[in-house]
């Protein structure tokens, strides 16, 4: 049958390209290979000229591919599934992007164009020492994962196995429906599914490419650690390997904090961090090659601590690798708010054999070749700097085995053998404890607690031997501000985290002051020992941030507060005692807001005022009036809207995004929890009519009311008319029995047309309020309506989040401190320098601070 | 790795080893009828919404009271008591996770994980859904 309308030629060329794409990095990967087994230097620059072209063609194909779905997604080609699924015409144009890292075909590709690039960027460097000894092994491995990565999105059919997900599969083959008997199809199909209402969102166009390009530079560190095992030269690619690291460390970082902010800003988990299995995921890579970053800087400076390198450095990309695994096989399932699906069974065993191809060969290089690393027989001592760099990194490793540990906790369940075990003694498939942060936050707060106070004094020891007054004078003030200063903060602004006992909050104490020594004493150490000379305090500063990010988590997660208190406000009066569990109900954290009713939310007085319609279909946004007064006056100190949003899908359905407002010192952060107003009772009150002249009283049900005065064409914020016009305004104010005032202003008016009245409200009494007429004897005729229904609400819930902006500035200086250590160690010319902080710092503070 | 290191990678492990075993009372997936047989213990129960019965919520009463009924694949069923807001997406979810305790008549659930059609796109049923829905209204076209 012959479809209309149809563009088939782009998806074939795009599929062309995927197959180009696939091939040539299996050349690559080849040729790269023989070139690092010649010897012979004709003929080895050969082969790598050779690869080098075929990886070209390769990184510009993804380049291609990624063009072609983003103009099919742009142009709302439905006949490709791809763009069917994951765009709509409604879609604002910048969340473009975003739909083509929705999917997970498109993730894979995203993730290949980034080793693409920085494989360019390393067959491009004229470096000779990185060409002769370094390119063919690394670029190997480059090339392997490419292979892989294109394999994902090949969608080739071999014996009836389809190999990989095409992005550019037609609609019509992949779903059945009767529709497509029809060569007219398209013209049905009227619009996309469209991006996840809780994806739309400006963290969802930035979060992803930073945090693939972390993962992605993952690989050279780790390709470099294989071209030490199959060169032999096994410790000199530390250090053309370090400045990737480096690289690698604060991407990564960066993206997995954006993943926070973006949590913290508009997804409704009430936090910037969860300890949810994919949130773990991303971080247990990260923390392993903090870990190797150390022991890669002691082995330069000692040549200790070469093996433990090697072992750091592989597991970071063999986890990056397991965190795919994770997440994208579904078996996740039962334990993460993020909603990732199988892709089918053929693709997890493909994420498998990936993860497996990588891991298995490296870990068996390794241990061959374990006894030939070179290791220094002497022990180090106890008062040198690389012992406790050394204790440092690996406290940062046992914190990411044990975090990979209990993360892994539903593959335990699926692992054949263990299973049994595990039902055997736990009596049931293991799951996470009642309290799943705190099995977290207690070993967490230890590592913080040990990786402070290590921080803070490593750096005062040299490397070797240390004499020990050189020590003691340098490092007592530090301790003594540090020390002050904890105790100063604890008194002013004490914790109140009493959840876990008293123990917890003493080790929350504990791992404060560590931070804040850590703090104290790297910037004391860039200013007395560094001279303030930035260009080498990059570890320094980078140490400094990290210490301010932790102190400020500590604070704001430690000094929480939900504001949304049912029980301080006179709306939701305490339940008492609870007609089912037969307990004393405790205040809650939602609070229901009933339009035009003040509550009480902490300090602070909250209105709903009205809602209205985003541009969007279906977004709604709730407007709330925070006022806060002065204590025993009736001033407003300060007052704020805030508009938390939701869109309210069909079925009632709905996704909810917060509002923040900021300030320096704390966040008061609210969101939606309810706002599907049940279906309006058949509404059979009707208006009794009162007859009143201006000054008249008037009575309802709940209390009385008085007409003020009548206005003829009233002009005022509520409405605009011209001298000609023919309108009258009641201005009425109703005193209901609890002595609160409520004005309404109803209006009539006659024009062209007929006769027009415009009812008001008030929602606080239930009351409609209706300009009825005017008497033969000039009185007014009033109508009211009682309704017996509440008519509007919102239910919502807040929090105070203090001093969250130290997160985010500690990891901006965390970033930069470890950006300057990577221009330093990669000997960056003076531009080069230049452009690559200017960069970094534009970049930085743009993302966190000011976008959005 | 010397000895020093040895002993203090040993002691760490062993240290974070026992705060675990020390004090994690780690759960464990049951079904309805088997979490009833061990009440007043934390567990992880996966069910069903029992559309049979009535959903009971009323937030401008008490928006932290939501009352529903849950079944699972083996026929168990249970009264649930939710002290928080209504899940907007409760109705609509295929599977619900629910993390709570067993009690006499009813599971007081701590917390809840849904899993819904909505955001699993990659779904065959849901693409084919979506797609005879859009062109259901042009069914009378259809020859």
């Amino acid at each position: 049958m012959n479809f209309e309308g149809e563009h088939l030629l782009i998806g074939q060329l795009g599929h062309f390209f995927v197959i180009l794409a696939f091939v040539s990095s299996l050349i690559s990967m080849i040729s790269y290979f023989s070139a690092s087994r010649q010897v012979d230097t004709i003929k080895k620059n050969n082969w790598l000229k050779f690869a080098g072209y075929s990886f070209m063609i390769q990184a510009a194909s993804l380049a291609v591919i990624f063009g072609i779905v983003f103009f099919i997604c742009k142009n709302h080609y439905y006949e490709y599934m791809y763009a069917y699924k994951h765009a709509s015409k409604e879609l604002e144009s910048k969340y473009l992007l975003a739909c083509i890292w929705e999917g997970q075909e498109g993730s894979f590709l995203l993730w290949s164009i980034w080793h693409g690039a920085l494989g360019l960027i390393f067959i491009l460097n004229k470096n000779q020492d990185r060409k002769n000894n370094w390119q063919a092994p690394v670029m190997t491995i480059i090339s392997m994962a490419q292979f892989f990565l294109t394999l994902m999105i090949l969608g080739v059919y071999v014996f009836d196995v389809k190999i990989g997900n095409s992005l550019f599969s037609l609609t019509r083959n992949e779903i059945a429906a009767p529709i497509f008997s029809q060569p007219n199809y398209l013209s049905f199909i009227k619009d996309g599914m469209g991006l996840n209402v809780l994806l739309r969102n400006y963290w969802m166009v930035i979060h992803p490419p930073v945090l693939f390009l972390g993962f992605a530079s993952t690989i050279i560190p780790f390709a470099f650690a294989y071209a030490g095992l199959q060169t032999k030269k096994f410790g000199e690619w530390i250090s053309p390997a370090l400045p990737w690291a480096l690289f690698c460390v604060a991407v990564l970082g960066v993206g997995i904090m954006m993943g926070g902010k973006w949590a913290y800003e508009s997804l409704s988990f009430g936090g910037y961090w969860a300890w949810d299995p994919v949130e773990n995921a991303s971080l247990v890579p990260w923390l392993i090659l903090i870990a190797g970053i150390h022991t890669m800087l002691i082995y330069r400076s000692t040549q200790n601590a070469l093996r433990a390198s090697y072992l750091f450095v592989i597991l970071s990309f063999v986890f990056v690798l397991y965190s795919t695994f994770l997440t994208r096989t579904g078996i996740l399932g039962d334990t993460s708010v993020h909603s990732f699906t199988e892709a089918g069974k053929a693709i997890n065993i493909m994420i498998g054999i990936f993860v497996l191809s990588f891991a298995g060969p490296l870990l068996f290089l390794f241990f061959r070749n374990y006894k030939n690393i070179p290791a220094i027989a002497a022990e180090e001592s106890t008062d040198s700097r690389e012992f406790w760099m050394f204790i440092g990194s690996l406290v940062f490793f046992l914190s990411a085995i044990f975090i990979i540990v209990v993360t892994s906790i539903p593959v335990y369940n699926k692992t054949p053998f263990l299973k049994d075990l595990i039902l055997k003694i736990n009596g049931g498939q293991l799951a996470m404890p009642e309290n799943a942060e705190f099995l977290y936050n207690k070993v967490m707060v230890m590592v913080a607690i040990i990786v402070g106070i290590l921080t803070a004094i490593a750096q005062y020891f040299k490397y070797k031997k240390t004499p020990r007054e050189f020590l003691l004078k340098k490092i007592i003030v530090p301790t003594v501000i540090a020390v002050l200063l904890t105790v100063v903060i604890a008194i002013v602004y004490p914790f109140e985290y009493n959840k876990n006992g008293p123990g917890f909050l003493g080790a929350i104490y504990l791992a404060f002051f560590a931070s804040i020594y850590a703090l104290v004493a790297n910037a004391m150490y860039i200013s007395t020992v560094l001279k303030n000379n930035l260009k080498f305090a990059g570890g320094s500063i980078a140490h400094l941030g990290f210490a301010l990010m932790i102190a400020g988590m500590l604070i704001s997660s430690s000094n929480k507060k939900v504001i949304s208190d049912s029980s301080a406000n006179g709306i939701n009066l305490n339940m008492g005692v609870d007609p089912m569990t037969k307990q004393q109900d405790n205040p809650k954290e939602n609070l229901t807001l009933i339009r035009q009713v003040p509550a009480t939310m902490g300090d602070y007085k909250v209105s709903y005022l009205k809602d209205s319609a985003g541009n969007e279909k279906g977004r709604k946004f709730f407007l709330l009036q925070f006022d806060k007064k002065e204590k025993d006056k009736n001033k407003i100190v300060e007052s704020f809207i805030l508009q938390p949003d939701v869109y309210i899908m069909k079925d009632n359905n709905m996704s909810s995004n917060p509002d923040t407002k900021s300030y320096l010192t704390k966040d008061i952060f609210t969101y939606i929890t309810y706002a599907i107003n049940q279906e309006k009772n058949e509404d059979t009150a009707s208006f009794k009519i009162t007859e009143m002249k201006e000054g008249d009283t008037g009575f309802y049900s709940n209390g009385y009311f008085i007409l003020n005065e009548v206005v003829k064409n009233p002009s005022n914020e509520k409405y605009q008319f011209r001298q000609n016009d023919l309108a009258l305004m009641a201005d009425i104010t109703f005193y209901s029995k609890d002595s609160m005032r409520y004005r309404a202003r109803p209006l009539i008016e006659v024009d062209s047309l007929g006769i027009v009245q415009v009812d008001d409200t008030v929602y606080a009494q239930n009351l409609f309020v209706k300009f009825s007429g005017v008497n033969d004897d000039r009185k007014v005729k009033i109508g009211i309506k009682e309704s017996d229904s509440f008519i509007d609400f919102v239910t919502v819930k807040t929090f105070i989040f203090p001093y969250i902006n130290l997160v985010w500035l500690g990891l901006i200086i965390m970033a930069l401190g470890i950006t300057t250590s990577m221009i330093h160690r990669a000997g960056f010319n003076k531009t080069q320098s230049t452009i690559a902080l200017i960069f970094a710092i534009a970049g930085l503070f743009y993302m966190f601070l000011f976008a959005n | 790795m010397k000895k020093t290191h040895i002993i203090i990678l040993i002691g760490i492990a062993g240290l974070i080893a026992g705060l675990i075993s020390f004090s994690a009372d780690f759960s464990t997936y049951d079904s309805i009828a088997s979490a009833q047989k061990k009440q007043e213990k934390f567990v992880h129960i996966i069910a069903k919404l029992d559309k049979s019965q009535p959903v009971e919520y009323d937030p401008i009463k008490n928006p932290n009271y939501l009352i529903f009924h849950a079944v699972d694949s083996l026929g168990g069923k249970t009264k649930v008591i939710y002290h928080n807001s209504k899940p907007t997406d409760l109705e609509k979810s295929e599977r619900l996770v629910l993390k709570g305790k067993m009690h006499q008549d009813y599971f007081e659930c701590k917390d809840i994980l849904l899993k819904c059609p909505s955001k699993y796109k990659d779904e065959k049923s849901t693409l084919e859904k979506n797609v005879n829905e859009q062109t259901e209204s042009n069914s009378l076209n259809r020859p």
